[in-house]
């Protein structure tokens, strides 16, 4: 037997997945109902119990769309775009990875086509992997270029995405992001995005970008209302890369501190290709904060932030707090040991902290990476899985019908548990923030331990 | 307001300590254009070449918190021996490869060079050890390398910290300047350098092996830059292929800034962005609460252009205008 049919069969019996999901993923590989039934009625008791089907909790996306499989008419072409060299290899290839598995989960193919996925990268080797303007504007372009293209996945930095979203826009391409949390391509909101924000992106006048990912201003203030109200913290310094994304969730987090009654020393850019933070630590610590947050992504140094934090503030004394731009195993390796005992939040959940069809979804990227995926890929998983059922709910090969089915995602049952759907502006309607500690494993290896779901400040 | 001199003291020591770092690599510069008034633009990539070199050595010992003293003394002056030689060689491959090819060619012609060769060290950093930043091996035990010597060893009941890494840079750094200097005004290969640098043809004349003499310009030029690239990894705690870029444009700077050609100016030209860098960091901000560390290339740059603008040549170089 097909080994990917006794992995399936596996997880029904493990009690992983559930009887909606077996199915549909069993006619995506190509079992036919009968067999697949029979092979769901031989499953232990224990297992088929173990089954939500009637919530449809088990299935990913909205179950009460039906998935077409045939490819009679013709196929359509994904592309992706975020980087996935130097620093961003490990994020952008587990989204890559994410997106292919929920593609051949869902039989690649949709709505009677199949379906063609490329990722194109938008990083540059030079910039240490990070995203490159050039580049963006290029893979945008070739979108929409392409006929058969019916959505542009991307991107993962809110600044790329800044430059690619009125390219798609002029062309009524359909854009989602696994990663994009500025508020600013979305919402305005006063002091956190800029004037003309977020009209100037879509010049047609048509919203044609939407997010499965909450955007900062959650983030930022459901952290600075943990620091204060369950850390005790008072005194916060707070730097930023000087990049849309990390600026902007600084400033966010900035501004709920202050509100929140504590008391903001400094907030500030740094130079992210400084090779040494020595004074701008020396001027922090003189200062004497509890907590030192840095707003920014792991290409732009924050490892070496950090390294030089510490030299001066012990983590016993000053707390580290990052967003999620550092929630990348590639932040705890520049730091090395000192990185310990740092605090990541993160608009998600991680793998280890996912249930049931999550768990599953993360069992099954473990096994096909050789390593835990990186937590933004769940959001990767999802926006291939919300462009497949507006493919399916569209039936045509139209970019402007397909947006709209995309545009109108509701009752989208999570990953992470729990179910969203797609607010007027594009946004996600989910508010899960979790707060993870950098800790040793079993094996001494440091890691994003999960410690708790902190939701939305408000 | 009131003015903090604890801070500003520690953001001088800071500035000295980068200040010289950046010296040795402006030393490189200024000693090849002396003498082939070229900018050797892939400098700063030698520099980084000497600390992955470097770090590869020291990545052979195993290295723990029982390793005796003495071994860590031995590795550490082998890697920096290494990291010389290593920048040193490549420097002078450069210029016998490369360079030594275009010295009758147009000027533009080995100044697009060097930049091209600056490109092709950073690729081959990234495929050397990728492109992420790494940290060193520990040569210094975290609880040594953090000891304030001010508090520990001279019992002074003060903020300011001197570092045991403080302490290394200058106790490398000041030999190698008295060396060089020595090495360039009493040695005969020094007066040999001096004189190409005046006038190559009659130095030629003269029976001064020209093309040798540049070789041991851009050989001592490397040998500074390793030196200074080992003691930078250590004190920076990095090494990424990146390192080269940041150093060897203020290095750069610092060279134009006191005098390109000028030896004590490049030191002069480091000290004093060593000190703007570090001030624009951290003090600063006390007085202009806008001002931040994203504002210090404003800050050095700023500076050069104003030692620009009212003397050209740089504050201890002469103003010549071209040869006709």
């Amino acid at each position: 037997m097909d080994p990917r049919i006794v992995k399936l069969v596996e997880s029904l019996n493990e009690g992983r997945i559930g009887r909606r999901a077996f199915l549909t993923r069993a006619a995506a590989l190509g079992l036919s109902a009968g067999f697949a039934g029979q092979l769901m009625r031989s499953a232990p008791a224990a297992a088929q119990d173990a089954s939500p089907a009637a919530g449809g909790e088990d299935v990913v996306g909205n179950p009460a769309i039906p998935h077409i499989t045939t490819t009679d008419k013709g196929s359509i072409t994904l592309y992706s775009s975020w980087p996935f060299t130097g620093s961003m290899k490990q994020l952008g290839s587990d989204a890559i990875e994410a997106s292919k598995m929920a593609l051949e989960d869902l039989g690649n193919a949709a709505g009677g086509f199949a379906l063609v996925y490329e990722p194109l990268d938008s990083g540059i080797a030079a910039n240490n992997g990070g995203w490159d303007p050039g580049k963006e504007s290029e893979n945008a372009n070739k979108a929409i270029n392409d006929a058969d293209c019916m959505a542009y996945l991307g991107t993962y930095n809110s600044g790329a995405s800044k430059i690619s979203i009125p390219i798609t826009n002029g062309a009524g391409l359909s854009q989602i992001s696994f990663g994009n949390t500025y508020p600013g391509l979305t919402k305005a909101i006063e002091g956190a995005t800029e004037p003309g924000e977020p009209d100037i992106y879509y010049p047609s006048g048509v919203r044609n970008f939407m997010r499965t990912v909450p955007s900062d201003e959650i983030q930022g203030g459901a952290v600075a209302n943990w620091a204060i109200n369950q850390q005790g913290r008072k005194k916060t310094y707070t730097l930023h890369d000087n990049s849309l994304y990390g600026k902007g969730v600084a400033l966010l987090y900035n501004e709920s501190f202050k509100e929140l009654g504590g008391e903001s020393l400094g907030f500030e850019g740094y130079d992210p290709k400084a090779t040494d933070y020595q004074s701008l630590m020396t001027k922090i610590a003189d200062m004497g904060p509890d907590v030192l947050y840095v707003g920014a992504t792991v290409e732009n140094n924050p490892a070496k932030v950090l390294l030089d934090m510490r030299s001066l503030m012990p983590v016993d004394e000053v707390m580290f707090l990052g967003p999620d731009g550092l929630i990348n195993q590639d932040f705890i390796n520049g730091a090395g040991p000192d990185a310990e005992g740092a605090y990541v939040t993160f608009a998600g959940l991680p793998p280890s902290a996912l249930k049931g069809i999550g768990a599953d979804y993360a069992a099954r990227m473990t096994e096909r990476l050789g390593h835990t995926p990186d937590s933004y890929a769940a959001y990767a998983y999802e926006v291939m899985t919300v462009v497949v059922q507006a493919i399916d709910k569209a039936q045509e090969k139209d970019r402007a019908k397909i947006l709209d089915a995309m545009f109108h995602t509701t009752d989208f049952h999570s990953l992470l548990g729990g179910v969203w759907h797609f607010t007027e502006t594009g946004d996600t309607s989910s508010t899960t923030v979790s707060i993870n500690r950098i800790e040793p494993d079993d094996s001494g290896k440091l890691i994003f331990n999960y410690l708790e779901t902190i939701g939305s400040a408000s | 307001m009131e003015f903090n001199a604890n801070l500003f003291v520690q953001f001088l020591i800071n500035g000295v300590t980068n200040g010289m770092l950046i010296a040795l690599v402006a030393l490189g510069y200024t000693l090849v254009y002396g003498i082939v008034e070229l900018i050797n633009f892939a400098h700063g990539e030698v520099f980084m070449m000497g600390a992955l070199f470097a770090f590869t050595i020291i990545g052979m010992f195993t290295i723990g918190p029982d390793t005796p003293w003495f071994a860590i003394v031995a590795i550490s002056l082998l890697a920096l021996a290494a990291a010389m030689l290593f920048s040193g060689a490549l420097n002078w491959a450069i210029d016998r490869v490369v360079y030594r090819r275009l010295r009758n060619a147009p000027r533009l012609a080995p100044l697009i060079a060097a930049i091209g060769l600056s490109f092709i060290l950073q690729g081959i950093g990234i495929y050397w050890i990728g492109s992420n930043n790494l940290r060193p091996p520990n040569l210094i035990a975290n609880n040594i390398r953090s000891i304030n010597l001010l508090n520990e060893w001279f019992g002074l009941d003060t903020r300011i910290r001197l570092r045991p890494l403080d302490l290394i840079v200058v106790g490398i750094t000041i030999p190698l300047l008295v060396w060089l200097s020595w090495f360039v005004g009493r040695t005969k290969t020094g007066k040999a350098m001096r004189a190409t640098a005046q006038d190559r043809e009659a130095a030629a004349l003269m029976g001064i092996d020209v093309n040798r003499t540049i070789a041991i310009a851009f050989l001592l030029g490397g040998l500074l830059a390793g030196a200074a690239a080992m003691v930078t990894m250590y004190y920076t705690n990095t090494a990424s292929f990146r390192m080269g870029f940041r150093y060897g444009l203020f290095a750069f700077t610092a060279a134009v800034l006191g005098g390109i050609g000028n030896l004590t100016g490049a030191v002069v030209g480091g000290l004093l962005i060593g000190i703007v860098w570090q001030m624009s960091d951290g003090f600063v901000q006390a007085y202009i609460p806008w001002w931040g560390a994203q504002w210090t290339p404003v800050a050095i740059f700023g500076v050069l252009v104003l030692v620009m603008v009212f003397k050209p040549g740089g504050l201890l170089g002469e103003f010549t205008p071209d040869k006709v």
